[in-house]
C-alpha cells in the first residue's frame, strides 16, 4: 500500500509553509470550547472557527486558494490561545488580517478596545462607532466576527444583561465571561 | 461553452491527490526517493496553483508534474560512492516511462498522456480517463491513436 505516511505529509506541509508559498495557513487548535479552526496569512491571524466545516472556501475566496493545513504557521496563536484559556493572558498580541471594511472594521476597532472582564452593550458599541441607532448591525457584525475570542464579541450583551446570542453558541459565550471573572459564576 | 470548474481550495487538491502521486513515485523510484520527489511535485504545483485557469484536469496536471520530476531524479547522476564499485554491477535499466516520455515527445498532449499513463505507468483506462477529465473509451481511443503515430513515425 503506497499511502503518505504521516511524517512525509508534516513534511510537506511545513515545507509549504516555510517557503512562503500559501496564502493561509490553518489547523484545529483543541481549547476548553471544543476544536476551533484557526487560519493566518503571512501578515496576521484571518480567522478564527468555532464550526471548523466549510471554511476553507471562504478562506480561498477572500485570500487566495493556496488554503494549506499547516501547524507551524499557526502555532503562536495555539500558544497565546492557550494561555488565554489558562487565565493567564488578557491581551492578545496579535497582529490581524481582516478582510472588513467601512462601518464593519469601525465596530470591530471599537470591539478589540473593550477589556477583559468587563461588557458592553450593541447600542453603546453602536455610539462608539458613530451609528447609535445601528444596534441591531452591530449584532451582525458581532455575528461576523472573523476572529472570535481574540477579538472579544462575547463580552457584548444585551441592554438587559442577557447574552442574547453567540456564534459558538450561549454555552460558549457564558464559558469565556465566567473564565474572565476567576470562574465565577455570573450568567 | 463549457461549465468552468472553480479551482478547489489547495488542501482539498491535496487530499484527494496525494495518494496516487506518491503511489506513481514509489513505483517508479522506490518509496525512499520517492518521498523527496513528492514534497517536490506538490511544491511545484504549489507554485502554479494561483495562475490555474480552471479546476478541470487537475489529477492530470499534478501527475504530469511528478512524472516529469521522477525523470529529472531518474537522470540526476547517482551519488558518488565512498566505496569502490562492485565492477560486476549492472548498469540500471532505463524505466518504461522514461523511454515512453522521449519517445512520445511529438505527439499531441491529450495523447501523449494517455499513452505514458497507460503504457508506462499501467494505469487502467478508467483511472486515465478519470486524469484526462474524459471517459474510459476516450482514454483507450487515445492512447491507440496515440501508438498508431508512433508506429507511423517509426516507419518513416
Amino acid at each position: 500500500m503506497n499511502a503518505v505516511s504521516p511524517q512525509l505529509d508534516r513534511r510537506f506541509r511545513d515545507a509549504a509553509a516555510a517557503e512562503g508559498l500559501l496564502d493561509v495557513a490553518y489547523d484545529l487548535v483543541d481549547s476548553p470550547v471544543g476544536p476551533l479552526l484557526v487560519a493566518v496569512s503571512e501578515r496576521g491571524l484571518c480567522r478564527i472557527a468555532f464550526d471548523p466545516e466549510g471554511q476553507l472556501d471562504g478562506l480561498a475566496r477572500a485570500y487566495g486558494r493556496r488554503v494549506l493545513r499547516s501547524a507551524r504557521p499557526v502555532d503562536p496563536v495555539r500558544r497565546q490561545l492557550d494561555e488565554y484559556f489558562e487565565g493567564v493572558r488578557h491581551d492578545f498580541e496579535l497582529p490581524l488580517d481582516l478582510t472588513v471594511s467601512g462601518f464593519n472594521a469601525q465596530v470591530l476597532a471599537e470591539l478589540a478596545l473593550v477589556p477583559y472582564g468587563e461588557t458592553t452593550t450593541y447600542g453603546t458599541l453602536a455610539a462608539r462607532s458613530g451609528r447609535p441607532k445601528a444596534a441591531r448591525a452591530v449584532g451582525t457584525v458581532m455575528h461576523n466576527n472573523p476572529v472570535p475570542i481574540v477579538l472579544p464579541c462575547h463580552r457584548v450583551v444585551g441592554s438587559t444583561g442577557s447574552l442574547t446570542g453567540y456564534g459558538g453558541g450561549l454555552e460558549t459565550k457564558r464559558f469565556l465571561l465566567e473564565l474572565e471573572h476567576g470562574g465565577a459564576t455570573l450568567f | 461553452m463549457m461549465e468552468a470548474v472553480a479551482v478547489p481550495p489547495f488542501e482539498r487538491f491535496y487530499e484527494e491527490h496525494r495518494d496516487a502521486v506518491f503511489g506513481l513515485l514509489a513505483r517508479r523510484l522506490g518509496r525512499a526517493r520517492a518521498e523527496d520527489a513528492f514534497q517536490e511535485t506538490f511544491l511545484r504545483a504549489l507554485r502554479g496553483y494561483g495562475r490555474l485557469e480552471h479546476g478541470r484536469h487537475l489529477r492530470a496536471w499534478v501527475l504530469t508534474i511528478a512524472e516529469r520530476i521522477a525523470i529529472d531524479d531518474y537522470r540526476r547522476p547517482a551519488p558518488v560512492p565512498t566505496e569502490l564499485p562492485d565492477a560486476e554491477a549492472p548498469p540500471e535499466p532505463t524505466p518504461a516511462y522514461a523511454e515512453l516520455a522521449d519517445l512520445t515527445d511529438g505527439l499531441p498532449p491529450t495523447e501523449r498522456a494517455a499513452v505514458v499513463l497507460r503504457y508506462g505507468y499501467d494505469l487502467p483506462y478508467d483511472q486515465i480517463g478519470r486524469a484526462l477529465g474524459s471517459s474510459e473509451e476516450a482514454a483507450r481511443q487515445a492512447a491507440s491513436s496515440g501508438v498508431r503515430r508512433l508506429r507511423k513515425e517509426g516507419a518513416r
